[in-house]
């Protein structure tokens, strides 16, 4: 009586702890077998020319580099920006603020998490992008930059409450520790807690750059669309999701783009993946330490 | 205490609060300088907050006020012009529940010393050498001095945090229960350890264990609900209590 309810408590919870691998799984499998006859017509190295032009007169060009480079350029960009803002600014929250400050900020920060994408991009569209091309000088205020600029804004919220988590997670016991040596406050913050926290601040930083990737509307909106390889944050540029989205809907079932599209994807999902390898590597490395 | 002894730190008068709540009344003690002095009492009578006070750990808990002056050797430490970056390096601390850093052995002893400005990679060697010794710990982790501290035995970590609070050559040590978390034998190395210290620094003790304040201390202070009792040299309070109060805490009648 006891050991089958015993037995069937641990299917389901080995079933729920295993249904994302099974979901990884499904995906890939789902990706690779609409994108898999490409291999041979027309061909896998069709893949890595160094233009995207899947609709043409004369020969279609599926090289997907331009879009690999405009997703690292916006994304990286994105990163390097939201980092300082995301963690500072959790520093401030956890360990700076008033109470009275924090109550104010918390609310902002949850409001700045819930907006949906489309709306940033409306305003990055309208308001952002016409400040970077005054700002710059530039013929057009589409660039990769401004996608980065919305990404940071998406992704902040989220790095800055997890990374705030961790830091308020520390113990209390490390930062007596540290005041009763006679550390001020910067000190212990930089020193002890940060350093203590940065696993779950790495963690922060990594579900932040997952969002940046993953990003679709935004990027569509205000990154110019130009598809072409470049590391100049000035330029326009167009990512693998936007590519997707914006070419999903008008692509002949099964014809060579379809299949590159899905190309798309899988690539994105294994730089996702990468990064997560990446990511973890990191936290090793810190651990402990 | 105690009249031909040099007094190293003083408390007059102190009334502590914890907001509106008064957790000590009016306390008055001298602690001889290079000596124990143990704080004893049942749990709650303020025995941690009157140690606090030393090292203005309590300044870091908000909407705390004390009236009465704390001093080190004369000097009021709550005074306007006190530097507490300074003091807290002149009156180190033991905590409870052993708290090393995250991180390596080495790096746990030579931050205090490089907050203050040390950066001297010999010099920073040579204080890790001494303050590992000086709670001796030296043999036991020699080799691994670049592992991380959390990997030591409760007790290790434990005279890990002291030689962290001797690296930056404090005067005074203030302990805070410093072996209740720990096994009978590591208990005993700490304590043959304060006999060790007690020859250079003005130790204070706050300890639960009976045996323990009669052991290791020179002098004893007993509190109850904020008040203190009774202080006076150990053999004294422990054969001699003059109060009724010390003499059926000390004999285990109540705790
Ligand atoms: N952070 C705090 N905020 C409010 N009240 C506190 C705080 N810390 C201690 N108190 C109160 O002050 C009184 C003295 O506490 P304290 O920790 O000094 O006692 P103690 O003698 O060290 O006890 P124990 O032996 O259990 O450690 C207690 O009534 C306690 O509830
Ligand atoms: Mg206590």
């Amino acid at each position: 009586m006891n050991s089958w309810r015993d037995k069937l408590i641990y299917i389901i919870l080995v079933g729920s702890a295993s249904t994302s691998i099974l979901i990884v799984v499904l995906i890939f499998v789902f990706l690779g077998k609409e994108a898999f006859s490409f291999i041979w017509d027309p061909g896998f190295s069709e893949l890595w020319h160094t233009k995207w032009i899947p609709v043409s007169f004369k020969k279609e060009i599926f090289g997907i580099l331009p879009l690999m480079t405009g997703t690292l350029l916006v994304t990286a960009l994105a990163t390097l920006l939201m980092i300082p803002f995301g963690v500072l600014g959790a520093i401030y929250v956890a360990e700076l603020a008033s109470d009275s400050e924090r109550q104010i900020l918390k609310p902002f920060i949850e409001i700045l998490a819930g907006v949906p994408s489309v709306v940033i991009g409306f305003f990055g569209l309208v308001v952002l992008s016409p400040i970077i091309k005054h700002l710059f000088g530039l013929n057009t205020g589409l660039t990769a930059l401004t996608g980065a600029i919305l990404l940071a804004f998406m992704a902040i919220p989220t790095v800055l409450t997890v990374s705030e988590d961790a830091i308020q997670s520390v113990p209390r016991a490390f930062r007596e520790a540290s005041l009763a040596l006679g550390a001020n406050q910067l000190q212990t913050i930089f020193r002890i807690i940060v350093p203590a926290a940065l696993p779950g601040i790495i963690a922060a930083i990594m579900l932040g750059v997952g969002r940046v990737i993953g990003e679709t509307m935004a990027v569509l909106m205000v990154t110019g669309n130009a598809a072409k390889i470049t590391l100049n944050p000035f330029d326009s540029v167009r990512t693998m999701t936007a590519t997707i989205a914006a070419e999903m809907g008008e692509v002949a079932f099964g014809s060579h783009h379809y299949q590159a599209l899905f190309w798309i994807g899988i690539f994105l999902l294994i730089m996702t993946f990468l990064l997560n390898l990446m990511a973890q590597r990191v936290l090793r490395k810190y651990q402990m330490r | 205490m105690v009249n031909n002894v040099k007094t190293k730190l003083a408390s007059e008068h102190v009334d502590f609060f914890y907001g509106s709540n008064q957790a000590l009344f009016d306390i008055q003690m001298k602690i001889p300088e290079n000596s124990v002095t143990a704080l004893i009492g049942p749990s709650g009578c303020g025995k941690s907050t009157f140690l606090r006070m030393f090292n203005r750990m309590n300044d870091i808990i908000p909407g705390t006020h004390h009236t009465g002056r704390i001093l080190f050797e004369d000097d009021d430490i709550y005074s306007a012009n006190t530097d507490v970056v300074k003091l807290r390096q002149q009156v180190g601390m033991v905590f409870q529940k052993s708290n090393p850093f995250p991180k390596s052995i080495f790096d746990n002893i030579t931050y205090g010393p490089n907050i203050h400005g040390l950066k001297n990679k010999k010099k920073l060697e040579e204080i890790v050498e001494k303050s590992l010794k000086g709670a001796a710990l030296w043999d036991e982790v020699k080799d691994r001095l670049h592992e991380s501290a959390m990997g030591l035995s409760g007790g290790q970590q434990q005279r890990l945090c002291i030689a962290r609070a001797l690296a930056v050559e404090p005067q005074v040590l203030l302990m805070d229960e410093p072996a209740s978390a720990l096994d009978p034998k590591s208990t005993a190395h700490i304590e043959e350890l304060i006999g060790e210290l007690r020859e250079k620094y003005t130790i204070m003790i706050v300890t639960h264990n009976m045996q323990q304040a009669a052991r290791v201390s020179d002098y004893t202070a007993f509190f109850y609900e904020g008040n203190l009792i009774e202080q006076g040299e150990t053999t004294q309070i422990f054969m001699n209590p003059h109060e009724q109060k010390t003499e059926d805490y000390v004999t285990g009648r109540f705790g």
